[in-house]
């Protein structure tokens, strides 16, 4: 019967190309992780195919703490090799790399990165933030004359007389983006120790630490919402609601800046001359890691690590710069490190 | 029954005395409570209908409307010359493609002045207007050294505001002055429209090429990953539709009727409800991590559509072989064949066009399914291009249609939001064409009896 010859070429097909996938080498560099950091990887990768003879890079996105996941799993083919990621690795995450044979990481900072709050560029008039009022508007327990209470707040405008007489309506990211921790330490714990609700927690009794992460927490009245996806979902969101409020990358608002307004943070506007002095006081450096037993293994793993922190690419003049990120004076010493394959300590 | 389509003498009221007239003629309360309720009935239909009709409108208008401009793209046709030095020099820099691009906007630079073109324009604004040429004059003189030294005329993408400005998304009115685009920049992009170096053309680049980085929605196309899910197709459709007759006709004509085909049965039911995602947990720890296959690859996309795939497919070859009356097999058994002859010979064939049916709307469904890629690597960056062959169609790293379109929804650069919303046209188009050829192979092998 012809039926079954189909049957069992088929799957006799599917063993012999199982098995040629075994045996075949992946010759691209495969990445993985924030998608903060997605966006320049994705240029250098497309720049790094066309100027070299490596092939194409594959960049996935997902987050920092995914990305850095699954380049903890293990050493060999199946794993990727770079992971991208808009924070530091953490202790835990070395901890959890080591278990898995992942033991030599290269750590490469690429730049430094602004994160904003935009609104609607034709919304409420939201043009200067300060850290404490963020804090009193998302915080779910607030210092109010001298005691620490449930957040009261449910307008800009009763957090601080100079915001704009609208609902609270936040869209920060969410935890498992690398933005979110930067927000957290940059943002809302600088506001809780400023406003004083830190002193106060500690003086009822908390420790430090315990007052440190309530200071992180945010309300859950659905005054501020989690962004688990892109910016793009952030713009969208604001987009539908005229008084929403969204913490952006400064990249992604230099590239809407049709659509959405900046407010500034303490009194400095953001811009890649601010964030690089530091003046600006919510930034952070990127990062890539690179898994150092895949060099030598990987085609073009090395090579892409040193086309991607090249003058050309990531100095003042590359297109990383002309993209929105704020390139690292110190290049030239992350150069020297991937030369040298150094590893972290 | 109303009173018009019975003849008025047909019949006379009954005699009776009771209180309610008996007549069919005469609608009494109950009767116009009943005509009444399928009167509301068919209104409510009628308005489902409309509904849906009112809402595929709206999103057949948004999807042509938003994505029509990603089938066209601005160009500059400009003719310009790079000399053996130039090219040596460039090819000896490690950034190769941005030198290129230093020597062709100092050529237009040039150029433009010896136009005597009347509006104050720098360096600086040219590269603003002219998107990213560099990789498209590299691979030229790569390929053809000969033209060194003699003028060449090429079609070079504009940047993707300017495109903006020419297909009407941004206007003068609300365009800030940044670094991408200043607004003394679109008077120079009047002279030229005017002049005739930027046209608007059809973007072919769109529907043959790969993707592009963030920064160069000008060169991004839907073209290597419509191979991509090509690939993934042929796996879905070589394993899933043998294996999943097979395992119906079994099932259907062989099996036995115990406990065990009973548990089966519930689970291929059950199969077929569960969430796409899993399917690509799945694929990641089986395919990928312990079968050690590529990772981004069609084959394993096409492996884990295969499980999703299939419970369709056995579902429907059922039903369809059920459908095939038993006076068939009981013929066929009849005069001497043995069980499998007239499964083969005799039912097999009479259900081949539900079976087609259900196996082209399984293909169509895993077509243009997302989420288990996502986790198998075929989600993200994957601009490789076109595979070298047949085989490393299926193992090197590719992207699907649905997973481009996701990608590019989310990139920053209202260019590539266009760009999505064309990818979901050439999507529909394709999923439009599988119904259709469903609806024409039924057609063609209906049988009725």
């Amino acid at each position: 019967m012809k039926f079954t010859t189909l049957v069992s070429a088929t799957a006799l097909a599917v063993a012999s190309t199982a098995f040629v996938g075994a045996a075949q080498a992946r010759d691209q560099v495969q990445v993985a992780g924030s998608s903060t950091v997605l966006p320049y990887a994705s240029i250098v990768a497309e720049v790094f195919g066309e100027n070299t003879d490596f092939p194409t890079p594959v960049v996935e996105s997902g987050g920092s703490s995914a990305g850095l996941k699954r380049f903890c799993e293990g050493v060999g083919e199946n794993t990727i090799d770079v992971a991208n990621a808009s924070r530091k690795i953490r202790e835990k995450e070395i901890k959890a790399c080591a278990e898995n044979g992942v033991t030599d990481i290269m750590e490469v900072r690429i730049g430094y990165d602004g994160i904003v709050f935009a609104s609607q560029k034709d919304g409420p008039a939201f043009t200067a933030f300060t850290p404490v009022q963020w804090h009193n508007a998302l915080a779910p327990k607030v210092l109010v004359d001298g005691a620490i209470v449930d957040n009261p707040y449910t307008k800009w405008s009763e957090v601080d007389a100079s915001l704009p007489d609208v609902e609270i309506a936040a869209f920060i990211p969410g935890t498992k983006h690398g933005t979110r921790e930067v927000f957290e330490e940059k943002v809302l714990l600088v506001g809780c120790e400023e406003s004083g609700a830190m002193k106060a927690m500690m003086d009822g009794g908390m420790s430090e630490d315990d007052a440190e992460d309530a200071c992180l927490a945010v309300r859950t009245d659905g005054k501020s919402v989690d962004i688990d996806g892109d910016y793009t979902e952030t713009l969208a969101r604001i987009d539908s609601n005229p008084n929403g409020v969204g913490v952006f990358g400064l990249a992604f608002y230099e590239n809407n800046t049709d659509k959405l307004k900046v407010a500034t943070m303490s009194d400095i506007a953001p811009s890649t001359e601010t964030i690089s002095t530091g003046e600006y006081p919510v930034s952070r450096p990127l990062f890539f890691y690179v898994k150092k037993a895949h060099i030598g293994v990987i085609p073009g793993l090395k090579e892409y690590a040193q086309f991607f922190t090249a003058d050309e690419i990531a100095g003042p003049q590359g297109p990383l710069a002309q993209y929105g990120l704020v390139s690292d004076p110190e290049l030239a010493a992350t150069q020297a490190s991937i030369e040298a394959e150094e590893t972290m300590k | 029954m109303t009173d018009a389509t019975l003849s008025p003498d047909g019949a006379k009221a009954p005699e009776k005395t009771s209180a309610q007239p008996r007549s069919l003629y005469a609608t009494d309360e109950l009767t116009k409570k009943r005509n009444a309720s399928e009167k509301r009935f068919q209104a409510y239909g009628i308005a489902a209908i409309g509904a849906g009709l009112f809402f595929l409108v709206v999103l057949a208008y948004s999807i042509i409307s938003e994505g029509i401009p990603a089938f066209t793209r601005t160009v500059l046709t400009v003719e310009f010359t790079v000399t053996q030095e130039q090219f040596d020099d460039a090819e000896s820099q490690l950034f190769k493609t941005r030198a290129y691009e230093v020597v062709f906007t100092e050529a237009m630079s040039t150029q433009f002045q010896q136009k005597n073109i009347q509006v104050p324009f720098d360096v600086a604004a040219i590269e603003r207007i002219v998107g990213k040429p560099g990789s498209t004059i590299r691979e030229f003189y790569r390929a053809n050294p000969d033209q060194l030294g003699q003028p060449v005329a090429f079609e070079l993408a504009a940047s993707s505001r300017v495109d903006g400005y020419m297909n009407g998304r941004l206007t003068r009115d609300n365009i800030t002055d940044s670094r991408f685009l200043q607004k003394s920049d679109l008077d120079l992009v009047d002279v030229l429209v005017e002049s005739g170096i930027i046209q608007t053309v059809f973007n072919w680049p769109f529907i043959t090429g790969a993707d592009s980085g963030v920064d160069n929605p000008g060169g991004a196309g839907i073209g290597a990953s419509v191979v991509g899910s090509f690939f993934m197709m042929l796996v879905v459709l070589f394993l899933s539709l043998p294996i999943g007759v097979a395992a119906s006709i079994y099932l259907e004509e062989f099996a036995p009727q115990n406990k065990f085909t009973d548990l089966i049965e519930v689970n291929i039911s059950n199969l077929a409800a569960v969430p796409s995602i899993v399917f690509g947990i799945l694929g990641l720890a089986v395919f990928i991590q312990f079968m050690h296959l590529p990772q981004s690859a069609p084959i394993v996309g096409g492996l884990v559509l295969t499980l999703m795939t299939l419970p369709t497919i056995i579902i429907s070859t059922r039903a369809s072989l059920k459908a095939v009356p038993p006076s068939i097999r009981d013929a066929a058994l009849g005069v001497g064949a043995s069980k499998m002859q007239a499964v083969f010979h005799h039912v097999l064939p009479l259900a081949m066009p539900g079976i087609l049916t259900g196996t082209i709307i399984g293909l169509a469904q895993a077509l243009g399914e997302t989420a288990p890629l996502l986790l198998i690597g075929m989600v993200g960056f994957v601009a490789r291009g076109y595979p070298d062959g047949f085989v490393s169609g299926f193992m090197d790293p590719n992207s699907a249609m649905p997973a481009q379109i996701y990608t590019w929804a989310a990139r920053s650069d209202f260019a590539f939001y266009e760009k999505a919303w064309g990818g979901i046209i050439v999507l529909l188009i394709f999923l439009l064409s599988m119904n259709i050829l469903a609806i024409i192979l039924r057609r063609r092998f209906e049988r009725r009896w």
